[in-house]
């Protein structure tokens, strides 16, 4: 599993109220809820965002309320992974739990910039920043961690348990 | 080694002897709770998945509390499918406008919730009821949705952050002081991943209103769940709510914490949380002029019937000023009938205060009570992130019930002791 894209990077506390503000919360349509995105602290991420592109910010991203709108807008817009030096742990689990990428590298969310080309190796935990030519070394996902995003989410994880 | 009064409540429902910080396990959950936000997403996963059951359907809770009595039409359509997934699947604990309340004021109140469950909740502040010595954790819908199928979910162990309260609230000072005062010292990810524990001889001076307002707010400096011993209070407010038998737990004398404070709840005053974030914290002295345009009291942090009394306390005989529009939400129906009962519905009324029947609107910014740019308001909500009230130019000032009320009096945040 890999991803590479070009870099939008973001400050701390980044929280679900700006990655998808809550008075578009009366829909649950992943592609409404997209183009909102991040609106209120960059109305122009729509615009620029390009499939495969990655996230990058520093701590506590995706502090506040547990709506999984939020990393589902962010997956939709086209995000392939998301780097920060903390996650709230809400957001942690509502990202894996839809199968976006996440992963914790304060070496990688403090030197990495805005419009840096960045890829990562999801197995190994490596992230390249392509720009600069640095390295960071962020945990690897897990292996029930992996179970998940291989089965496509957990719903499709537990599935064998249900009727 | 000894465990957290959270790892106690974990072991037992994971069904192990004992459990350790970091430790993955699967937990067995006493309720699960979704509202008509995040409800609709996790039944789409449910479906998505070919779940063709629940659990059991007398430990789910679907609260229809954020954009009711619905705000418009796509509204009304998320209500209309937890509607019609409660009635497929009979689910017991369904509740809409008429008999719905604020999701975290409605499920103490009717005994949904006891002490020593193990709670999940699509929704962030589900930690309340950690205040009645549960172990309760907000998640998102795709782990509501795993959840009312099996009735389980994973859980990291975490580790803890002790907090001795000595002392006794002064006069003005209540339980939303305690916990914006301990996010203005801890940041808002002081806490992240952790569980924030309770003890001391103060907390019996803390009613279970101050109590719930403490535990609620655990989110906003990253905690998994905040956790109060049980306690005379405790019972006491449980006995003859709880719909089912409940279990203690307390922390080992020997248990481990990350970290200890302490705090004199006697050497508090009335604290106000400044844009953009909880953490940006001034008591009431050092506040300065700031000019509102709106206040709102009510939500799951401050909606509760002390709540209410601590406005009608500073609101009776006064009137707000004309620049200001004062919202006052009773969270439940409940605590709306007692307003009356007391005459604290006509001290609003009175006073020039709007009243609403039980919604979380305003708060997240859905609908009754929306700022406008440049507008600012104080408010005894939870969040003042950019834009969570309206505009993303404007403004939240997070405060107690007592300064709310006194700000929309005079229009500027005021100390209610000067009224």
């Amino acid at each position: 599993m890999k991803a590479q894209g070009r870099v939008h990077k973001y400050g701390s506390n980044i929280d679900t109220d700006v990655i998808i503000p809550a008075r578009y919360l009366n829909t649950a349509n992943h592609k409404e809820l997209a183009s909102h995105c991040m609106e209120d602290i960059d109305k122009e991420f729509v615009n620029k965002v390009k499939v495969g592109d990655i996230m990058v910010a520093d701590k506590n991203f995706g502090c506040g309320s547990s709506r999984e709108h939020a990393p589902i807008a962010i997956k939709e817009s086209g995000i392939s992974c998301v780097i920060a030096s903390t996650f709230a742990r809400i957001f942690y689990r509502n990202a894996l739990n839809i199968g976006l990428a996440i992963l914790e590298s304060d070496a990688a969310a403090k030197d990495i910039k805005d419009g840096d080309e960045v890829a990562v190796d999801f197995t190994t935990g490596v992230i390249k920043n392509l720009t600069n030519g640095n390295e960071y070394q962020a945990e690897p996902f897990p292996e029930f961690i992996q179970n998940i995003i291989e089965k496509g989410g957990l719903l499709n994880s537990i599935s064998d348990r249900l009727e | 080694m000894g465990m957290t009064m959270t790892q106690k409540i974990l072991a037992y429902h994971a069904g192990l002897e004992s459990v350790s910080a970091g430790q993955l396990i699967e937990a067995n959950l006493d309720m699960v709770l979704g509202n008509d936000v995040t409800a609709p997403v996790a039944i789409n996963e449910f479906e998505k998945a070919g779940a063709s059951r629940v659990f059991d359907k007398t430990r789910i809770s679907l609260v229809m509390d954020h954009f009711t009595p619905n705000k418009d039409i796509k509204a009304a359509e998320q209500c209309k499918q937890v509607r019609g997934f409660a009635d497929k699947y009979d689910i017991l604990h369904y509740y809409d406008v008429g008999d719905m309340g604020i999701e975290h004021a409605l499920l103490p109140e009717k005994g949904i919730v006891v002490p020593g469950d193990a709670i999940i909740g699509a929704d962030s502040h589900t930690c309340t009821y950690g205040a009645l010595g549960a172990f309760s954790t907000g998640i998102g819908s795709t782990d509501l949705a795993a959840a009312m199928a099996t009735g389980k979910t994973w859980f990291k162990v975490p580790s803890a952050i002790k907090i001795n309260l000595t002392g006794k609230l002064n006069e003005f000072v209540s339980g939303k002081d305690v916990i914006l005062h301990f996010i203005g010292m801890i940041g808002v990810d002081g806490a992240l991943y952790r569980s924030l524990e309770f003890f001391g001889d103060g907390i019996k001076s803390l009613s279970m209103d101050d109590r719930l307002c403490i535990a609620n707010m655990a989110i906003e400096c990253g905690a998994k769940n905040g956790i109060f011993p049980v306690d005379e209070t405790t019972i006491e407010y449980v006995t003859g709510r709880a719909l089912r038998p409940f279990k203690t737990f307390e922390a080992d004398e020997d248990a481990v914490y990350d970290e200890e404070y302490t705090i004199d709840l006697s050497t508090l005053r009335p604290v106000v949380a400044f844009p953009h974030l909880p953490e940006n914290t001034r008591v009431i002295d050092e506040v300065g002029e700031v000019k509102i345009d709106q206040v709102v009291i009510g939500s799951c942090t401050n909606g509760r019937l002390e709540d209410m009394r601590a406005a009608a306390k500073v609101l009776e005989g006064k009137k707000v000023a004309k620049s200001v529009r004062c919202i006052i939400i009773p969270a439940t129906q409940q605590i709306y009938k007692q307003c009356i009962k007391e005459g604290l519905m006509d001290i609003f009324l009175d006073a020039g205060a709007a009243v609403s029947t039980p919604t979380c609107g305003p708060c997240l910014g859905g609908h009754m009570g929306i700022l406008a740019k440049g507008e600012r308001a104080v408010a005894t909500t939870n969040r003042n992130f950019v834009g969570r009230m309206g505009h993303p130019e404007s403004e939240v000032y997070l405060s107690n019930p007592f300064v709310a009320a006194a700000s929309a009096i005079t229009g500027y945040i005021t100390d209610p002791s000067k009224i």
